[in-house]
C-alpha cells in the first residue's frame, strides 16, 4: 500500500469538516474528526513489527519530477515512533477537545480544520525523506500553529503570541532551508537516506559547518531552545488542547526529530556535539529555573516544556559522542541515545496529561492564576491524582516512567565527563553539575504546580466559577495518559524493544545492525551508584527548597523585564516595523514627479550599464543616410521649436511650437519615404494643436515661480542623462543588425498574398489586422473616457457644490 | 538623426519633470515624437522609393515598411492618449483648482 498518501488523509478529511459543522450541528464535530487519528494510529500500529526488526518501508509519490522533488514517506523506527505519538496523542487530544470546546459557542470548523492540517504537516515532517518536502511540511506546521494560537483571534494576546511564534519559527525554518540546500549541494541529493552514507566526505566539505549551524537554527527555533524559547510561553494563549498537542507533545519535538534524524550526518563534528548538548543543557536549566517565576499554570508548563526539550536535546548531543567511541556497548555512552528517545516518549505522555489537567482547572474554575488557586484536592480528586502522577513523573520520582529516563539522563551526562575529545575533558565536568541543578528546579516546579493548585487553602471567593470536578469525558484522556506513565515504569524494556531501540538505530545507524543489538536494559534498581545518590540529592535539596519556596520566590521579581529576551524581541519587532515604515516614507513621497525621477534614473543607469558592460555599444558610419540640404533645414526647425517650448513663458507659444515639432517630424517622414506616415502625422498634429488650444482656454498660465534653480538643474541633469542614453541606444540600434528583418517577407509577398500595393497599409489591415482592431479599441476607450470625464461631476458629500 | 532623437527625449523628460500639468502633457507629446523617430531610425533610413508596389522597382529599394506600420499605429495611439490627458488636465483643474503637481499628491491619509 502506498502509505505516502496517508500523510494527506487528515488534510483531505479537513475539507469536509466545515460542511459537517454546518449541516450536522447537533453532533459535536470533534466526533467526526476523532475517526481520522484513530484510524491512522491503528494502521501505523500494524507497521510496528517491521520496525521492531530494524526494517523500514518506503513509499514514493512524484510531485515535481523535473526538479527532482517528490513526496517520499520513509518509515523506520524513529519516524514510526513519532508517527504513533502524533496520531495517538492526536486522538486523545481530539477526544479531550470535544468536551473542552463548546459546540455552540466555538467556531469548531476552524479549529478542526487547522488541527487536521497540522496533523498532515507533522506526519509529513517525520516521514519525509526528501529535504525539500520536509521543509514544506515544516513551514506548514508553523502556519497551522500560528492559526491555532490565534484561534481566539479577538484577543490581543492571542494575536501577539501567534505572530511571535510564527516570526521565530519561520525565521528558523528559512535558515534551515539554507542548510538543506547546502546539504543537497554537498551530497548532490535531496534524500536523507542517501546523504547519511556520505557523512564522512561531507564532514570535510567547506559548506559543512554552515549547513550544520543553519540546520540547528531550524531545530532550535522549533524546539524552543535558548534563546529562541520565548515564543513558547506566549503560544500558551492557544486553547489548551492545542497546547497539549502542538506545544508539548508533537510540534516542538519536530526540532528534536530533525536533530535525531540528522545526527548520523553531523555527529562527526565536535561543533555539533557542543552546540546540541550545550544549548540543550543550558536550556534545560534556564527553563526549569524560570518556571518557578510563572504565575500562570500553563506558563509553568510552557517553561517546563522548554526545559524538558532542552534535556532531550542535550541527550541527543551526548549521543553524538558515541560516534567517537570504540566498543560503545561496553561503555556508558550507549545510554544517551536510548535515554533521549525514552524520555521523549515519557515527556509526551506526562506533559500531555499535565496540560489537560491545566485545561480542566481553567475550564472548571475560570482561572489559571496559581495565586488564586489552591485546595482543589477535595473538589477535584481525579484531576488531582492525574496531576500528581504526571508531575511526579516529571520530577523523576518512582514509580513513574520519568524516574527511569531521568536516571538514564544522569548516567549519560556523567559519561560525558569521561569523554576526552573536543576539550570535553576540561569542560565535561560541567555537564552533570548543570544537569543536576536543572533537575533540582524541575523537582521544585513539579511540586509547585501540583501542590499550589490542589493543596493549601481553598479560596472560592477569588475564583470566577465555583470549582467542581470535570465531566468524565474530559477526564478520559488524561487518565489514560496517567495510566501509561505508570505502565511504562513497570514494562520499560517492552517499550524499549518495541519503540525506543528501533528509533535509536536511526540515530546511530553505523553502530548497530539491528535494534536488538542496542544493549540497554532498563531497570528501576541498579545498585548504589553515583546516579542514585544524585537523585537522592535532588529529592533532598528540591524538597527543602520547595518547603521554603514562599521565602525566595519573590526574588524572581528582581530580574528586570527590560533586559529580558522578550524585550529584545519586542524592540526588534518595533524597530523593524517603524524602520521599514520610515524607509518607505523616505522614497514614497506621494509626488508623481519623484517616482518619475526614480524611473528615469534607473532606466539611464540600467541601459547605460548594460550597454557598456556587455560592450554592445556600436557606431557604424557606413550605413548612415546621406544628409541633404532639406534635412538640415528641417532639423534646425525641429530643434529650434523644441527649444522654444523649453524656454517659452506663454502657453500659446509652447503649443504652437509643439505643432511645429510635429510638422517637422511629418516632413522627416516625407524625406524618409513614408508618405502614409506623413499624411497621418499632419492630420493628427492639426487636430492635436486644435485640442491643445481648446484646453488652453481653460488651463492656467504656466507658472514657474515655484521651480527653483536647483529643482530645474536636477531635472535638466536627469533629462540630459535620458537624452544621452537614447542617443546611444538609437546609434547602436541603427548600427548593428543581428537578425534579418521580417519586413523582407512583407515586401515580397504583399502583392501575391494580400493583393495590395501599399505595403504599410496592407500590413496594418491585413497581416496585423488584430493590432489595428485593438488600436481602434484604444481610441474608442479614450473617447469614452473623455466623454465620461466631461460629463462627470464630482459631487461632494450631500451634493454640495461644483467647483467652478 | 540619433542626436535629434536624444534631444527630443531630453526635452520631453525635462518637461515631464516640471510641475505644471500642461508642460507635462506637452512633454508626453514630444516623447512620442521622439519614439516615432527612434522606431524609424532603428529600421534603417535607407530605401529609395516609398513602400508602395510599383513597376520597375526592385524589392530591396523599398523603404522598410515595418517600422512605418508600427509608427502609424503609435501616432494614432499617442493622439488618443494626448487628448485623454488634455481632458483629464482640464477637468482636474476645474475640479481641484490647481495644475501644480505638488499639490496634487496622494490621498489625505497618505501622510
Amino acid at each position: 500500500m502506498s502509505f505516502v498518501f496517508l500523510i494527506f488523509l487528515p488534510l483531505l478529511a479537513a475539507l469536509f469538516i466545515p460542511l459537517l459543522f454546518k449541516k450536522v450541528g447537533k453532533i459535536h464535530t470533534g466526533w467526526f474528526v476523532l475517526v481520522v487519528p484513530v484510524a491512522l494510529f491503528i494502521y501505523y500500529l500494524s507497521l510496528l513489527p517491521t520496525t521492531i526488526d530494524g526494517g523500514n518501508l518506503v513509499s514514493e509519490f512524484q510531485w515535481i519530477p523535473s526538479l527532482d522533488i517528490a513526496f517520499v514517506a520513509y518509515i523506520d523506527g524513529l519516524s514510526l515512533l513519532f508517527t504513533l505519538l502524533i496520531t495517538g496523542i492526536g486522538a486523545l487530544v481530539v477526544l479531550y477537545s470535544i468536551f473542552y470546546l463548546d459546540k455552540h459557542r466555538e467556531q469548531l470548523h476552524n479549529f478542526y480544520v487547522y488541527l487536521l492540517m497540522f496533523m498532515t504537516a507533522m506526519l509529513g515532517i517525520v516521514q519525509s525523506d526528501h529535504l525539500i518536502t520536509l521543509y514544506l511540511f515544516w513551514e506548514l506546521t508553523s502556519i497551522s500553529s500560528f492559526l491555532l494560537i490565534g484561534y481566539w483571534y479577538t484577543r490581543d494576546r492571542s494575536r501577539f503570541g501567534a505572530l511571535k511564534s510564527m516570526m521565530i519559527t519561520v525565521f528558523g525554518g528559512l535558515m534551515m532551508l539554507g542548510g538543506f540546500v547546502l546539504l543537497s549541494i554537498m551530497g548532490d541529493t535531496y534524500s536523507i537516506r542517501e546523504l547519511i552514507p556520505q557523512a564522512a566526505e561531507l564532514a570535510t566539505h567547506d559548506f559543512f559547518i554552515w549547513a550544520l549551524v543553519l540546520v540547528l537554527f531550524g531545530a532550535f527555533t522549533k524546539s524552543a531552545q535558548f534563546p529562541f524559547y520565548i515564543w513558547l510561553p506566549d503560544a500558551m494563549e492557544a486553547p489548551t488542547p492545542v497546547s497539549a498537542y502542538l506545544h508539548s507533545a508533537t510540534m516542538v519535538k519536530a526540532g528534536l526529530y530533525l536533530v535525531a534524524r540528522l545526527t548520523p550526518i553531523f555527529a562527526l563534528s565536535g561543533t555539533w556535539m557542543w552546540l546540541v548538548a550545550g544549548v540543550g543543557l543550558f536550556t534545560m536549566f534556564w527553563g526549569s529555573f524560570f518556571a518557578l517565576k510563572q504565575k500562570d499554570l500553563k506558563g509553568i508548563l510552557a517553561f517546563s516544556t522548554v526545559s524538558q526539550l532542552g534535556l532531550i536535546m542535550s541527550l541527543l548531543g551526548a549521543s553524538a559522542a558515541g560516534y567517537h567511541i570504540d566498543n560503545i556497548a561496553e561503555t556508558t555512552f550507549k545510554y544517551a541515545g536510548f535515554a533521549a528517545i525514552f524520555h521523549l516518549i515519557n515527556h509526551a505522555v506526562f506533559k500531555g496529561s499535565l496540560f489537560m489537567i491545566a485545561g480542566i482547572v481553567d475550564h472548571e474554575t475560570g482561572t489559571r492564576d496559581i495565586r488564586k488557586l489552591g485546595g482543589l484536592m477535595g473538589l477535584m480528586p481525579i484531576s488531582f491524582t492525574v496531576a500528581m502522577i504526571g508531575a511526579f513523573s516529571m520530577a523523576g520520582l518512582p514509580p513513574f516512567g520519568g524516574f527511569l529516563s531521568k536516571e538514564m539522563f544522569l548516567t549519560a551526562m556523567l559519561s560525558l565527563t569521561e569523554f576526552d575529545l573536543f576539550s570535553m575533558d576540561v569542560w565535561g565536568v560541567l555537564f552533570p553539575i548543570v544537569a543536576w541543578l536543572g533537575s533540582v528546579f524541575t523537582f521544585i516546579y513539579s511540586f509547585y504546580f501540583v501542590f499550589h493548585t490542589f493543596a493549601g487553602k481553598h479560596k472560592p471567593e477569588e475564583l470566577p466559577k465555583p470549582a467542581h470536578e470535570a465531566p468524565i469525558g474530559m477526564l478520559i484522556s488524561p487518565i489514560f495518559l496517567a495510566l501509561l506513565v505508570i505502565v511504562i515504569f513497570f514494562i520499560p524494556n517492552r517499550v524499549g524493544d518495541w519503540l525506543v531501540k528501533p528509533a535509536v538505530m536511526a540515530i546511530q545507524p553505523f553502530l548497530y545492525n539491528s535494534p536488538s543489538e542496542v544493549d540497554v536494559h532498563v531497570s528501576a534498581w541498579h545498585g548504589f551508584n553515583t546516579e542514585l545518590f544524585m537523585t537522592l540529592g535532588i529529592f533532598a535539596v528540591g524538597g527543602l527548597m520547595f518547603w521554603t519556596l514562599h521565602k525566595w520566590q519573590k526574588s524572581y521579581d528582581r530580574f528586570p523585564d527590560s533586559v529580558s529576551l522578550n524585550a529584545l524581541y519586542d524592540n526588534l519587532m518595533f524597530m523593524s516595523d517603524t524602520g521599514a515604515n520610515r524607509f518607505s516614507k523616505l522614497y514614497m513621497t506621494g509626488f508623481i514627479r519623484s517616482y518619475l525621477v526614480y524611473m528615469f534614473s534607473f532606466v539611464v543607469i540600467i541601459v547605460l550599464g548594460t550597454l557598456f558592460l556587455t560592450e554592445s555599444f556600436a557606431f557604424d558610419v557606413t550605413n548612415l543616410a546621406p544628409i541633404g540640404f532639406y534635412e538640415i533645414v528641417i532639423l534646425l526647425a525641429l530643434v529650434g521649436s523644441t527649444l522654444t517650448i523649453l524656454f517659452s513663458k506663454s502657453r500659446l507659444t509652447a503649443i504652437i511650437a509643439l505643432g511645429a515639432v510635429g510638422y517637422s517630424v511629418a516632413l522627416f517622414f516625407v524625406i524618409f519615404r513614408a508618405p502614409d506616415l506623413a499624411l497621418t502625422q499632419l492630420v493628427i498634429e492639426t487636430i492635436s494643436v486644435a485640442l491643445f488650444l481648446l484646453a488652453f482656454y481653460h488651463l492656467p498660465q504656466i507658472s514657474r515661480k515655484e521651480e527653483r534653480m536647483r529643482f530645474r538643474l536636477g531635472n535638466a541633469l536627469i533629462a540630459l542623462g535620458v537624452g544621452v542614453t537614447m542617443t546611444l541606444v538609437a546609434l547602436s540600434a541603427h548600427s548593428q543588425k543581428f537578425l534579418p528583418s521580417i519586413s523582407e517577407f512583407y515586401k515580397e509577398t504583399v502583392y501575391s498574398e494580400a493583393g495590395g500595393g501599399n505595403i504599410v497599409n496592407v500590413i496594418l489591415v491585413d497581416y496585423r489586422g488584430f493590432d489595428t482592431l485593438f488600436e481602434i479599441a484604444v481610441l474608442g476607450i479614450a473617447g469614452i473616457g473623455i466623454i465620461t470625464m466631461i460629463k462627470l461631476r464630482m459631487t461632494k458629500k450631500e451634493g454640495q457644490h461644483e467647483n467652478k | 538623426m540619433s542626436v535629434v532623437i536624444g534631444f527630443l527625449f531630453m526635452a520631453a523628460v525635462y518637461l515631464m519633470l516640471s510641475k505644471s500639468l500642461i508642460r507635462i502633457i506637452i512633454g508626453t507629446g514630444l516623447l512620442s515624437h521622439g519614439a516615432h523617430l527612434l522606431l524609424l531610425t532603428m529600421g534603417g533610413l535607407g530605401g529609395i522609393s516609398p513602400p508602395v508596389v510599383a513597376d520597375g522597382v526592385s524589392v530591396s529599394d523599398y523603404a522598410d515598411p515595418l517600422p512605418q506600420a508600427l509608427i502609424l499605429t503609435a501616432i494614432v495611439i499617442s493622439f488618443a492618449v494626448t487628448s485623454f490627458f488634455l481632458v483629464l488636465a482640464y477637468r482636474s483643474y476645474q475640479e481641484l483648482g490647481t495644475d501644480n503637481m505638488d499639490l496634487l499628491r496622494g490621498t489625505e491619509d497618505h501622510e
